[in-house]
């Protein structure tokens, strides 16, 4: 088993995979990542991963939107080119906001789901980084770095007594490079 | 949690017996995995023909300009202005059910967002067609924009509705296409990890190499939350910038401070009908039935009751407005739309938007699946008739008796019209056929919470009092796809 790179715990029930993350955080196994078919809710705080940051580069997106759009307005309506439309002022506020509002929403969208795709590395044509082939599909995965942790018939009873329906001995990371 | 227990009151959101993870996988890319049935290819080549003839109407309008069309100088904006709000129109729902259902965790609107953003992308591109059309020279669209150009570095002008509603559609059109593609990437990933050859090559570039790890879930959820939370005002704008195209215009009918949540209230009861018309086929054609249950129906018909009302008041307090405000144009417009050379259009409308959805009062109607089938295309006639009302009405008795004019459509307004109906059901059938029409992923939360399996299996270990489980049973008799069986199994063992 020397070889082996990584032991992947596959569940076929999101509660035993949690009931098999808990198991062998209390032997102190760690875990390297999970890869589940659905969110699952509150397994972040179980695995120590950090809340997300993306609302802050939604604000500061938004933030930017709404300067561009301001400026926007501001140099092409009352600067660059003033217009006098029937003695009204040159620079209508109350005029300025459907489209301020717009451009702020849109640059709060694509900046948000651009940082999205960077932080994640998701691009068309990315070579998917699977190590299972179902845990898009019905199987609840927790992978565990076999280098890291020594002990793998332990890991192997960990997982099986947590309700694992199969446990794999991959000698590659991803499965899905072919 | 994934298996938190919800109130035995609730009525479930996915029926059927044995249903697992997998099964959920299967069913739904049962048509994605397979060649298509009779049913999809008669309706495509209906859909296509459709577009062909959208295709040569559209084409014949660019080629000899809007006179192409029965406008006439009084009446300068009919069909192609009337279709495009319609189209904007049904296209809030699909945006509506994804985002502002997300904000109030309505979970029902799990296993029909996907199909409902679909078609929000697919009638906005329709909408779009005519906002472009009606421009007469379509090669200068670019004009709406804010481009440094030669003609002095002169701009377009933001003080006009029409400039809002170019920022408008356009920042609606790519988040609501952002939005739906993100929710799509773990689909995709699904399709893919289970495809072979080339199909696998293609559905791995499209998933952008998703994997479902726990980062990219988390982020995936913060992003499909921020985003609903910034669609929500989004698609309130969008169709108030609409009515604003009229609103802001000096024409009797038109000049009013009601428009604004009248047209969003009818915007989100067309799009409403529109998602009942598309689905109760969807869910028989495509076996959905499990996934897309009576309570979804019965839900989206309350919404379509409750819209539709709010139509109805604006209806007569328009009336009541015209009417109370002492203006004798005003008080013209409107004693012309109900009893003028129109009035059929006005009575039309009025028939479809505010009596037929009071029937949904009724149980019996709003449980019936034919019944609120064809009330859902009667709501979607009314709703066009609205827009032909309020635009051809106002316009056609110009304030000089001898600008009188009526309106008669041409063969190519009627092309462009029908063609764009198959314009929007070729692009939806195709996306029925090549990507996930339920959320998978989303469905698959609904598994261990608000499945009919899930509660039965609660019931029959007596985690429920026995009225409320009678309650329950109760209700199940609506469904259509739940057997006496099934029911009868809800009894403590």
């Amino acid at each position: 088993m020397s070889n082996t790179k990584y032991i992947l715990g596959s569940f076929a029930d999101p509660d035993e995979m949690m009931d098999g993350i808990d198991k062998l955080q209390a032997n102190n196994i760690s875990i390297y990542d999970c890869f589940t078919p659905m969110p699952i809710h509150g397994i972040e705080a179980k695995l120590g991963v950090r809340p997300s940051r993306l609302p802050i580069a939604a604000f500061c997106f938004g933030g930017l939107g709404l300067i561009l759009g301001f400026s926007l307005l501001y140099f092409t309506m009352s600067y660059d080119w003033p217009m006098n439309i029937g003695g009204k002022p040159s620079m209508p506020l109350p005029n300025f906001v459907p489209v301020t509002f717009e451009v702020t929403i849109l640059l709060c969208a694509l900046g948000m789901v651009a940082t999205f795709f960077f932080r994640n590395h998701l691009f068309p044509g990315r070579a998917p980084r699977v190590m299972d082939l179902r845990a898009t599909d019905d199987r609840f995965i927790i992978a565990i770095d076999a280098r890291d942790n020594a002990d793998h018939t332990l890991i192997d009873n960990l997982l099986k007594e947590a309700g694992a329906v199969e446990v794999k001995y991959n000698e590659r990371k991803y499965v899905s490079y072919e | 949690m994934s298996s938190h227990n919800e109130s035995i009151l609730r009525e479930p959101l996915m029926t059927g017996k044995g249903i697992t993870y997998a099964q959920v996988t299967d069913d739904i890319l049962l048509p994605v995995e397979n060649k298509p049935n009779k049913a999809w290819w008669i309706g495509f080549i209906v859909a296509v023909c459709g577009a062909m003839l959208w295709v040569v109407s559209v084409g014949y309008t660019f080629w000899t300009g809007i006179g192409a069309w029965g406008l006439n100088k009084t009446v300068g904006w009919a069909w192609d202005i009337t279709d495009f709000v319609w189209w904007v129109g049904i296209g809030h729902a699909g945006t509506l059910i994804s985002a502002v259902l997300l904000i109030f965790r309505q979970n029902w609107r799990n296993s029909i967002n996907r199909s409902a953003e679909a078609m929000t992308i697919f009638a906005v591109i329709c909408a779009a067609t005519y906002v472009v059309a009606h421009m007469g020279r379509p090669w200068l669209a670019y004009w709406i924009f804010p481009l440094p150009n030669q003609f002095g570095s002169l701009w377009v002008n933001f003080n006009s509705p029409l400039v809002w509603d170019a920022f408008a559609i356009s920042t609606y059109f790519t988040v609501s296409l952002v939005f739906w593609y993100c929710g799509l990437l773990p689909d995709i990933a699904t399709v893919r990890d289970r495809a072979e050859g080339l199909r696998k090559k293609i559905y791995s570039v499209l998933s952008f190499g998703w994997n479902g790890s726990v980062k990219s879930w988390q982020r995936f959820e913060i992003v499909s939350l921020i985003l609903a939370g910034i669609s929500t005002p989004l698609v309130l704008s969008v169709h108030t910038i609409v009515s604003m195209d009229f609103a802001t215009s000096v024409i009797p009918g038109w000049h009013t401070t009601i428009f604004p949540p009248y047209f969003v209230a009818g915007a989100i009861f067309s799009g409403f009908a529109m998602v009942q018309t598309l689905l109760l086929i969807l869910r028989k054609v495509m076996n959905f039935e499990h996934y897309i249950t009576m309570f979804h129906i019965e839900a989206m018909n309350k919404i379509i009751m409750v819209t539709g009302s709010i139509v109805g008041v604006a209806y007569l307090t328009e009336l009541f407005i015209a009417w109370y405000s002492g203006s004798e144009y005003e008080m013209y417009a409107f004693a012309n739309r109900i009893a003028g050379p129109y009035a059929w259009a006005y009575w039309a409308m009025m028939t479809c938007n505010v009596i037929s959805p009071q029937l949904f009062w009724f149980k019996k109607i709003r449980t019936s699946i034919p019944i609120s089938w064809v009330l859902s295309i009667i709501v979607n006639i009314g709703m066009w008739f609205e827009r032909f009302v309020i635009i051809v009405t106002s316009l056609h008795r110009d304030y000089l008796p001898s600008s009188w004019a009526m309106f008669y459509p041409t063969w190519v307004d009627v092309g462009i019209f029908v063609g764009s109906i198959g314009l929007f059901f070729t692009l939806f059938l195709l996306f029925l056929r090549f990507l996930p029409g339920i959320a998978i992923a989303e469905v698959k939360l609904l598994l261990k919470s608000s499945s009919l399996q899930h509660k039965t299996k609660l019931v029959q270990e007596g985690a429920f009092p026995d009225d409320q489980v009678e309650f329950f049973r109760e209700s199940m008799k609506k469904y259509d796809s739940v057997t006496e069986e099934e029911i009868n199994a809800l009894r403590k063992k």
